[in-house]
């Protein structure tokens, strides 16, 4: 589903002269359905990879090969910016700790607009958003309202809720429970859960390593390169 | 050449110089002084520029003042006359001729008919002494409509939609606030469902509720119309929210673009970098 082949990139930051190589020689894979963990220490390039595979970062070497279901394996550094964009509204999610929406737009539409993308129609994604926004405990009160006015915690489950709710094929997670309380953690695990069932494909960087516990197939361990599967 | 199936507007190679030029500054590997010639004093606004816009996409330009962004988008809607060049818009004989070598009566059909243009100063845009509903009668009736009560519903749709009050239509835009001026003139560059709109700086020097409302409104007739823009600002903020990919400018050349996310997140060239770095 997903093959990452000798990845490198480095950061090259003009105004200090300087290059930093931030990954390099990195290769993984996930089966259709499977989760890959990745695990390391802060700054060792996890977050790289990620966005790396979101197309966020063009990297400097290697390849990024995702079975499409629309047209097949495509190399996602070499795809034209339009493949990459209906990608990412149709097929490719990702989910970050941080949330930045238009100004104005309640959490019901920010939901609804992310199903609007795909094409699916406006009565259908209101009731879908609906259901989302309910399954991650967004209270009805909130719903027309604007998230900068929500705590962290709901900035985060909404966050989860507008990527999760379009069911995509591969889900990218960076850390998105960082922040989060024990019982809101476990309303994550359960939407990951739920969506691994349906056939979604995951690849997740967790700070924590035992909320992944019988979640993850396999673990890519950033400290030596290499992948290895999950502990049953 | 013509538009590709999926492609609104295509420009290639433009460029407009004010001078005459001269041997030294017309060959491409010319090194300018930022855009000047150093040989005759040529002042390159804009060089060689080249781009495709989707059907349905924002497309965002940002760069500092003097990077040529109006300029560009001046060619764009033929406010001033491209140097060399071509264009193709999608919906004027499906893409096939290249409009910068049409007649001006078939420019102004372009403009009145094919593109919408927001300007940076609401002044180049209305008639600031004419009524507000007779701005909007004016973009109508140059792009043909002579029917008095469909023109007069289209515009209460229109200022309606812009949340100008139908009991001030009949005011002229200079009785008005600057954020209202603003909306009557998006509500006239969109009152002849124009399948291009271009937007010049349109939120710069609006308060940050009245820009709220614009890029809400912006947000808002791009989904339900399917209208594709070109949106050139400074503000990189506003930039992130509307805007699916972005070319960024510098002396009068396009020195990077790519998916919003990329040229924010990891910014290749010197300049972009220092840009990205400014954000508050």
């Amino acid at each position: 589903m997903l093959s990452v082949e000798d990845l490198s990139k480095s950061f090259t930051i003009h105004h200090l002269g300087q290059t930093r190589e931030a990954i390099s020689g990195i290769n993984l894979n996930v089966a259709q359905g499977g989760f890959l963990g990745i695990v390391g220490r802060s700054g060792s390039g996890k977050s790289t990879i990620l966005k790396s595979i979101y197309g966020t970062y063009r990297p400097d070497g290697g390849r990024i090969i995702y079975d499409s279901k629309e047209n097949g394996p495509v190399d996602i550094m070499e795809i034209s910016d339009h493949a990459l964009i209906h990608l990412r509204k149709t097929e490719i999610g990702y989910v970050s700790q941080f949330l930045k929406v238009m100004p104005r737009t309640t959490s019901l539409e920010l939901v609804t607009q992310s199903l609007l993308e795909m094409g699916v129609g406006l009565v259908e994604a209101e009731a879908q958003a609906k259901t989302a926004l309910e399954h991650y405990d967004i209270p009805e009160s909130l719903w027309n309202n604007y998230p900068n006015t929500f705590s962290g915690g709901e900035k985060l489950r909404l966050n989860i809720a507008r990527a999760t709710v379009k069911a995509p094929r591969l889900l990218l997670l960076d850390e998105p429970t960082a922040s989060l309380d024990h019982a809101s953690k476990v309303k994550v695990r359960e939407a990951i859960s739920k969506l691994k069932d349906e056939g979604t494909t995951l690849v997740g960087i967790f700070h924590d390593l035992e909320f992944m516990e019988g979640l993850c197939d396999s673990v890519y361990d950033m400290s030596n390169q290499e992948m290895r599967h999950a502990l049953a | 050449m013509k538009t590709a199936d999926n492609v609104a507007l295509c420009v290639r190679n433009f460029s407009k110089h004010y001078g005459d030029g001269c041997a030294y500054c017309m060959d491409e590997d010319a090194v300018l002084d930022r855009n000047i010639c150093p040989e005759c004093g040529t002042i390159h606004a804009c060089s060689d520029i080249s781009f495709d816009l989707h059907k349905g996409e924002i497309l965002g330009i940002v760069g500092e003042s003097g990077s040529g962004k109006s300029t560009l988008m001046k060619m764009l809607y033929f406010d001033q006359e491209a140097s060399s060049g071509e264009y193709h818009l999608a919906d004027f004989l499906d893409g096939d001729r290249d409009v910068l070598k049409l007649s001006s009566r078939q420019k102004r059909q372009i403009r009145n008919e094919i593109l919408g243009m927001v300007y940076q100063n609401p002044v180049y845009g209305l008639k600031m002494e004419f009524s507000a509903i007779s701005n909007i009668a004016e973009k109508l009736i140059a792009s043909g409509s002579r029917n008095v009560g469909d023109m007069t519903a289209t515009g209460d749709h229109f200022l309606g939609k812009v949340n100008i009050p139908l009991n001030r239509k009949y005011e002229p835009p200079v009785n008005f606030s600057g954020g209202m001026q603003q909306r009557v003139q998006i509500a006239k560059a969109l009152s002849n469902y124009p399948p291009v709109l271009l937007l010049d700086e349109v939120t710069t020097g609006l308060d940050l509720s009245v820009q709220a409302d614009v890029l809400e409104l912006i947000k808002e007739i791009q989904r339900e119309l399917g209208i594709s823009m070109i949106v050139v600002s400074h503000d990189l903020a506003i930039i992130r929210m509307l805007c699916d990919r972005t070319m960024v400018m510098l002396d009068g050349s396009v020195i990077e673009s790519g998916i919003t996310d990329q040229i924010l997140e990891d910014p290749q060239h010197a300049y972009t970098q220092q840009l990205v770095y400014s954000i508050l």
